[in-house]
């Protein structure tokens, strides 16, 4: 089995009952896996929960991951993304001295825009790739952001 | 029918058939105990400590294979109780476990005995609940049994706030449980266990690896079968002695860290491993580099996650022992016996080299003697429970386990204080066996409390203890691994074992002779009441073979052939 670690991005879904969250997330903790980012909704209509985890680990940590999350008792379903669109968003707040014309292009750029203009900030927001959202967040640097706010991958298989 | 939350759960547990419940009361589950009070479709045990309630269960359950129940209170209740349930937790054991918990509207608040008890018990329970509300309660107690029993067993527990326990409403326990998102696989895919005989049939050196889930899937008669059929020979884990029986000739002996040669070797040269129920612990692959090199893996387990955890495996067949070999034995008709004697050959004259072994004396006992002895005058009749430690090991080494739930321990956790109130749950399911804990003078003492409990509830269990002075395990490490510094093992200041078990309504005997160690175990039988046989034994003996932690397993200490000389004393 490959030893390299490799990222990767698991959806897992789960009766929407109090406590499953900690279920799962106890479970990385206690066995020492990653998790590198995390999102959980309910799914609409149904009485189901949708958790994204982004994480790390070589080819058998993977598979145990899955079948310790198949191992609790409300996890229905766990989907190891292979072919996925994958998206992430993060908000970033700018002084707005800065050149808003510019943070604005950047932005639409990364499939986003500004949301938000107060009298000493601006927000802007980006959903796109988690790579691309890197590459965003890595050139608004140039632009004193004040805060910056990812959300976690959410993905859906293709 | 309209009944309080309290009823509810006894009415639960009749409805399981439950007939023997361990437990402690206290402020949040007083209610329940009220309704307990005013039943009489279970007796209830009080033990006189948690941990011991739920140990108690846990040897019942282990025993019968059914269900073992306990009850404790909120706060320090169940905390005290979290030993056992992460002790049933490590060796797949079904228990359900209730416990208080403050009123609903209390919880978050820190309120007096208010603890986060499944937050606490999420690592070390199968599944466990808090409840909210009165209607969800019949359904959770059901669903608890279930989860308990079903798949791979284990402990869960319900967490259950006081004025749930006070509430009216009405009761319906389900016939069945819908749990959409669980479903264990029992079948094995058939295609693979083809596969699996195939691999069988062109092995030269196979060999079965026995695990405790043999045990937990009542496999044993079929194990046997297939053993007998194919003549391959076998190996079993602590956890699964007696699934075999000692006499069975294909019976190498157990593996592991304190196996025997045979067994050990037997694992080195292998060339098809047959897992049953195993999961390849670290106790028993030593360095996993060196672990089987030569072996393609067939791994039989229900739990998925167990096959590829630690080795790569060839065949994984997820499923229940049982039900996979119902489909592979017939597929070994055409077996052909002959092709695995060369290999036979080899592991006979494995033994023959360094037999499980051990030198006699005639100055003072031996512990692996005091064993073989009680394998002798009480066999295949008793029950056999134990603590943790050396004489854990030299029982299971030594004593001729014939069939399964015969040898009850603790393996995954190895809890020191098991061995007395689990043999109290095994006596209560079966009064009329012999219940006999082989322990040590450290392990004895951590539980000791519940010599009052097996006193009063008439539970007549013999306590065998092998009295080193020393926390014998830890001594023996410091003796190969510490260059002799024995840091805090020595118990030369001991009790009066006599009168510590008279006080408790007990009996107690000093024993450091073989002619006392026959007179007091006979008298003891007779006697019908708990108590402490005190054994002298030989202080520095030490369990051989031995594996260093962490060595390759063909790698053993081996015992000694005759007496060292300049040995400690
Ligand atoms: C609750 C608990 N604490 C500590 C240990 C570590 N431990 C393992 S064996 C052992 C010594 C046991 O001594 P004793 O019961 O006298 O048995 P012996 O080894 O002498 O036969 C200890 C301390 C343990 N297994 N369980």
């Amino acid at each position: 089995m490959s030893d390299t670690n490799t990222r990767r991005v698991i959806s897992v879904i789960v009766m929407n009952e109090s406590s499953v969250l900690a279920r799962v997330t106890s479970m990385f903790a206690a066995r020492g896996y990653n998790i590198e980012s995390l999102t959980v909704a309910p799914i609409p209509n149904s009485d189901k929960s949708h958790i994204t985890i982004e994480t790390q680990g070589n080819a058998r940590v993977m598979e145990q991951i899955t079948k310790q999350l198949h191992k609790l008792i409300p996890v229905y379903k766990v989907i190891e993304h292979e072919e996925m669109v994958e998206k992430e968003m993060v908000l970033v707040k700018f002084p707005i001295a800065e050149n808003l014309s510019d943070i604005a292009s950047l932005a639409s750029a990364y499939n986003g825009g500004i949301v938000n203009v107060g009298k000493e900030m601006v927000v802007a927001q980006v959903a796109d790739e988690p790579r691309r959202v890197k590459h965003f967040i890595e050139a608004a640097e140039r632009y004193n952001p004040c805060e910056i706010v990812r959300g976690g991958v959410v993905a859906i298989e293709r | 029918m309209q009944m309080s939350g309290a009823q509810m759960v006894c009415e639960a547990i009749i409805a399981e058939g439950v007939k023997t419940v361990f437990g402690y009361p206290g402020g949040a589950i007083m209610h329940v105990y009220d309704e307990i009070y005013k039943q009489d479709g279970f007796e209830h045990i009080l033990t006189r400590h948690e941990q011991a309630a739920v140990h108690a269960a846990d040897g019942y359950a282990r025993a019968t294979g059914e269900v073992g129940v306990a009850m404790v209170t909120s706060g320090p209740g169940f905390t005290n109780a979290v030993t056992g349930l992460a002790t049933a937790y490590m060796d797949s054991i079904p228990l359900v476990v209730i416990s208080g918990q403050v009123p609903l509207s209390l919880i978050g608040t820190d309120g007096f005995q208010e603890i986060d008890a499944v937050g606490i018990s999420r690592p070390c329970t199968k599944h466990n609940f808090l409840v909210r509300s009165l209607e969800e309660l019949p359904r959770i107690l059901k669903e608890a049994f279930y989860l308990a029993r079903s798949g791979r067993p284990g402990p869960i527990l319900v967490d259950i706030p006081k004025d749930i326990t006070v509430d009216i409403g009405e009761f319906n326990y389900p016939d069945s449980v819908h749990i959409p998102s669980y479903k264990p696989t029992y079948k094995g895919n058939n295609r693979q266990i083809e596969k699996a005989v195939e691999a069988i049939k062109k092995a030269k050196k196979p060999l079965l690896y026995i695990g405790g889930g043999a045990v937990l899937s009542n496999a044993y008669k079929l194990i046997r079968e297939l053993a007998e059929k194919t003549q391959i020979p076998a190996v079993e884990t602590l956890m699964a002695r007696g699934v075999m029986g000692a006499k069975n000739p294909l019976l190498l002996g157990m593996l592991g860290m304190h196996g025997n040669y045979a067994s050990n070797m037997a694992m080195s040269e292998t060339d098809l491993i047959i897992s049953l129920g195993a999961r390849f612990d670290d106790r028993v692959t030593g360095k996993l580099s060196e672990f089987a090199k030569y072996a393609d893996i067939i791994h039989v387990d229900i739990d998925p996650a167990n096959i590829a955890k630690l080795v790569d495996v060839d065949y994984p067949i997820v499923g229940d022992v049982s039900t996979v070999l119902k489909k592979m034995l017939p597929l070994l008709d055409d077996v052909n016996t002959a092709r695995y004697q060369a290999w036979r050959d080899i592991l006979k004259r494995y033994d023959e080299l360094h037999p499980q072994s051990y030198v006699d004396s005639d100055e003072v006992i031996k512990p692996q003697w005091a064993i073989e002895r009680l394998g002798e005058l009480v066999g295949e009749d008793a029950i056999i429970t134990s603590d943790v430690g050396q004489h854990q090991m030299w029982a299971a080494q030594h004593y001729p386990f014939d069939r399964p739930r015969q040898w009850i321990n603790s393996g995954g956790l190895g809890t020191m204080g098991f061995g007395l109130p689990a043999a109290i749950g095994a006596k209560r399911a079966y009064p009329e066996k012999t219940v006999i804990n082989i322990t040590g003078d450290g392990s004895i003492l951590m539980n000791v409390q519940e010599l009052i409990t097996a006193a009063e509830y008439k539970v007549p269990v013999i306590n065998v203890i092998l009295n080193n002075h020393f926390l014998g395990m830890v001594r023996q490490w410091q003796t190969f691994f510490y260059e002799k510094r024995y840091s805090e093992t020595d118990l030369s200041f001991q009790p009066n074992w006599k009168a510590l078990a008279e006080a408790c309504g007990g009996i107690g005997y000093d024993v450091t002779t073989k002619e006392e160690f026959d007179a007091a175990l006979e008298d003891a039988i007779k006697q019908n009441k708990v108590c402490f046989m005190n054994v002298a034994v030989n202080r520095f003996e030490n369990v051989l073979p031995m594996v260093p932690a962490g060595g390759a397993l063909f790698n053993m200490m081996l015992p000694p052939k005759t007496e060292e000389n300049g040995g400690e004393k």
